[in-house]
């Protein structure tokens, strides 16, 4: 049987452009390209500016996870300005950084992932009472009714392929899906709680944060968050895992590379900042079988494939890049990073696998353990498909009860905020875990100014394209093996894809040095 | 403030967007309300440039009505990257099927700036026979086809942070791309919801809402939306009490708050189901919903607005303490704060364009004070 390319472009219910083209042999995926295709240049804008200027803008890369880079933003300033923020500062930063896991988790379950699973026409063999249900029954009947080519938008039409067949679990789904909307609306109401608004926060600064402190926002949080925590335990981890098991094949489908890496996040005190040490998420590198010790000195990128004409295999403080838009033989705006010159994934499976291995939270090592038992299935199993949103969910039920500990902590009669000054000259770097995986910033200021400011990006570590050796990206080693069952309805590849939560907006960015115009000093992305 | 047929018909015949209106489209304009699908609900094409996805998060956030309400209600919904089903050429044969069979009859939402250099390959969106589509030409084909356009986000609107100098991929608006359409700019960064919605249920019962000179609805970004004039710190502002530092209390000028030029109805309407706002927060006016927003390189957020000279005053800004007496003066007077802050804003303005000429002199939150020291 001869090849078969299929392009899924673009590659939607994720952040930002994305295109997948797979090569297929026998009803399976044999090669893969994963191409990031939008650019911005974000960081060159940053230089010149007065550094405080760099938290609400670097938010601004992406509007689905904002606070983690505004969070690896003020890390990196903390660093630079050689200051820390009192308790409540420390707390609020990570509350307001939890706050986002719980929107995007649930966002990206719910309404980005599961119509993949899900068949949301089973809503018209609806019998129950449930006057939102009915409404959408309704609705999608009069379309259907009416003949109008647009019924079911934006939900129709679909890729056809294997859905879930069971009208009950269906249409549990689906109004989990609805009430997921109301969910992830009041994590963000807890979220401008502290922050002013979201997305893209107000409060993030250096030395802190600058929300006043009362008892009545704390209630306001801690209301929202009882709600949460319900919806959690009870509806989202269910959900999971209740679709998890009528799919075990995806528990061996999009395994991918294997080798795991996690900065860690989270921190208890200051002292944890950028360290790993007393973090909620552990810090570690899993390489072919063996738990490591993390070190940022290992990090390089590659650009061969990548459409920037400059140097490769550069340490991302060193690198040079311009970038090229018709480059011959590139084809994504992401550059490839490598850990000592390993494929790494980044993510909510690799801190699972991270935490799980270290031991350090033996409470999320026990939850693992119980749901495995529950799903009867290996620890090898994990690394798959449905392992990551498993993964997903279980971190994200023990991150709402730390979230209760941290809200017992905060006194209302301490300071938020400790004052800095701007140095005239100074380097500094953020470390922070962001909903779809490990994030770094890094500021370089001279004459009170950025001089140079990079990030490096979950999506960049998760969805680039081959390194110059030819190993192939996450993204592009998970599809390999990947069964297609109807070429014209590759519902499997989005599957695949998706259960990495990709955000391309993140992922593609540039930043510059002004020495040279032409050349531009870039980061990991 | 919602506006009557013929209002707006007289509002038409001068120019909105800054654009003279032609009477080859008014006609399309007024038969709006009839332009729907079968069941009245508008046909919206949201196509995403060079955008962060923010702004489609933002109108998710909305809570009346809630979002599944205005999907069944209020819209439909044909394409939308971030929630459609759909994907691939699946995808991209929706934008095909509607912008041919609903000529003229559906609305065109774009977020994100757009990229004209590099003959815009620096934001592609599928293929065609194996080659990239830019969104350049996804953005000219579908307004071609269109109703009319609503450019969300301050990308969409102004070009926004990507469109900031150097400008390294010539991001633009959508007005520099298409020229002979109506165009309703909804700036911020992101927008509120009730922006958002509130606009397109204008669309939809009333025709295009009254727009200011540059093209955003005045009921939510009129002159009488200066963030400053209705801040819940204004009394601070008027007893000269000024924080400091983040975090203290006071009137935020001195750390930099944009709200006195910046036009948007947050200071009232609040943000996230009204629990904050971006002032009430502690964290200044950062001046999201302006064309200067984010400014040049030298320009700061947080740096203070510049000196401006008010007409029967002492020198706005030459320290805080005084701005605060003398326009609480001016008050007294008769002659009113919001003559003062408009005088503000068109200095800012023109500073702001002086700063952004002349890169290499920026202005530096506390460079003095820590030169001191």
């Amino acid at each position: 049987m001869s090849k078969q390319t299929i392009t899924v472009d673009p590659l939607t219910r994720i952040e930002g452009h994305l295109k997948i083209k797979v090569e297929v042999e026998n009803g399976v995926v044999v090669n893969a390209f994963s191409s990031g295709e939008m650019f911005r240049g974000w960081e060159i804008i940053l230089q010149d500016r007065s550094p405080i200027d760099a938290p609400p803008i670097v938010q601004r890369i992406c509007g689905v996870c904002p606070m983690p880079h505004g969070i690896a933003s003020v890390l990196a300033l903390d660093d630079a300005f050689d200051v820390n923020p009192p308790e409540n500062g420390l707390l609020i930063r990570n509350l307001l950084l939890a706050a986002e896991f719980v929107h995007s988790h649930i966002l990206h379950f719910y309404h980005l992932a599961a119509l993949d699973y899900v068949d949301i026409t089973a809503i018209l063999n609806y019998k129950g009472v449930d006057p939102k249900l009915n409404k959408i029954k309704d609705w999608v009947k009069a379309d259907i009714d009416s003949g109008t080519k647009s019924a079911g938008a934006p939900f129709l039409p679909r890729y056809e392929g294997d859905y879930i067949t069971n009208v009950d679990v269906n249409v549990q789904a689906i109004a989990s899906y609805i009430k997921a909307l109301e969910i992830r609306r009041k994590a963000h109401e807890m979220l401008a709680i502290f922050g002013g608004k979201v997305p893209h926060c107000q409060t993030l600064f250096a030395g802190g944060v600058s929300t006043n402190l009362t008892l009545d926002r704390i209630i306001a949080f801690q209301s929202r968050l009882a709600e949460i925590r319900n919806f959690v335990n009870n509806v989202y981890v269910p959900d999971v895992l209740a679709i998890a098991s009528l799919f075990p094949n995806y528990f061996k489908i999009g395994k991918g590379v294997g080798n795991f890496l996690s900065y860690g996040g989270f921190p208890d005190s200051v002292e944890s900042n950028n360290t790993g040490g007393n973090t909620f998420f552990s810090n570690g590198v899993y390489i072919a079988g063996n738990l490591q010790e993390f070190n940022p000195k290992l990090i390089s990128e590659y650009v061969k494939f990548s459409k920037f004409s400059s140097g490769s295999n550069l340490y991302p403080q060193n690198g040079q890049t311009v970038p090229d838009a018709k480059k011959q033989g590139a084809y994504s705006w992401l550059k490839a990073p490598r850990y000592d010159n390993n494929v790494v994934e980044v993510g909510p499976l690799a801190r699972a696998v991270v935490c799980y291995l270290k031991g350090q939270n033996l409470e999320f090592k026990n939850l693992i353990d119980s749901v495995l038992t529950k799903l009867n299935i290996d620890f090898s199993d994990l690394i798959s498909t449905m392992g990551r949103h498993a993964a997903r969910a279980l971190e994200l039920k023990l991150l709402v009860d730390k979230m209760d500990e941290w809200l017992d902590r905060l006194n209302p009669s301490k300071p938020v905020h400790n004052k800095f000054k701007i140095p005239k000259t100074s380097d500094g770097m953020g470390l922070t875990e962001a909903a779809r995986g490990s994030l770094g910033h890094w500021i370089s200021i001279d004459n009170w100014r950025i001089k140079n400011y990079q990030a490096v990006v979950p999506t960049t570590w998760n969805g680039g394209p081959r390194d110059d050796s030819g190993n192939l990206g996450p993204f592009e080693q998970a599809l390999i093996g990947t069964p297609i069952a109807d070429p014209k309805n590759p519902i499997e590849v989005g599957r695949v894809i998706r259960s990495f939560d990709p955000c391309l907006a993140c992922a593609v960015h540039i930043l510059g040095a002004k020495e040279e115009n032409i050349e531009l000093k870039v980061c990991l992305c | 403030m919602l506006i009557t047929r013929k209002k707006f018909l007289q509002i038409s015949a001068g120019s909105i967007a800054g654009i003279a209106l032609s009477n080859l489209w008014l006609p399309k304009l007024l038969n709006a309300s009839n332009a729907k699908n079968g069941k009245g609900r508008l046909p919206i094409i949201w196509f995403q440039s060079q955008a962060c996805s923010g702004c489609p998060v933002s109108l998710i956030n909305t809570e009346y009505p809630g979002i599944d309400e205005v999907l069944i209600e209020v819209i439909t919904l044909e394409f939308n990257p971030v929630i459609m089903g759909a994907q691939g050429d699946l995808a991209m044969d929706i934008i095909e099927r509607v912008i041919d069979e609903q000529a003229g009859q559906f609305i065109l939402v774009v977020d994100g700036s757009i990229p004209i250099e590099e003959d815009g390959l620096y934001c592609t969106v599928g293929e065609i026979d194996g080659k990239p589509v830019t969104a350049l030409e996804w953005i000219k084909k579908i307004g071609k086809s269109s109703m009319a356009i609503v450019a969300v986000g301050s990308c969409a609107a102004w070009g926004g942070i990507p469109a900031a100098p150097p400008n390294p991929t010539g991001a633009v608006p959508v007005s520099k791309v298409i020229k002979d359409k109506p165009i309703i700019n909804i700036p911020g960064c992101p927008p509120h919801p009730d922006w958002m919605i509130g606009s397109i249920v204008h669309v939809l019962k009333y025709g295009v809402p009254e727009l200011d000179s540059l093209g955003r609805p005045i009921i939510f970004f009129g002159p009488d939306k200066i963030v400053h004039d209705n801040c819940e710190l204004r009394q601070y502002f008027d007893a000269g009490i000024f924080a400091k530092d983040f975090g203290e209390t006071g009137c935020l000028y001195e750390l930099g708050c944009k709200g006195p030029v910046a036009h948007c109805d947050v200071s009232t309407r609040g943000w996230n189901s009204q629990v904050n706002w971006c002032n009430r927060s502690g964290g200044p006016c950062i001046g999201c919903t302006e064309p200067f927003f984010p400014g040049g390189t030298g320009s700061g957020l947080y740096e203070k607005l510049p000196a401006a000279e008010v007409p029967g005053l002492a020198k706005i800004n030459a320290n805080a303490n005084t701005i605060g007496i003398a326009l609480g003066g001016a008050v007294a007077a008769g002659i009113g704060a919001h003559a003062a802050a408009r005088i503000v804003a068109t200095k800012y303005r023109q500073y702001k364009e002086e700063k952004t000429r002349e890169k290499g002199t920026p202005y530096i939150l506390k460079e003095k004070d820590n030169e001191e020291e």
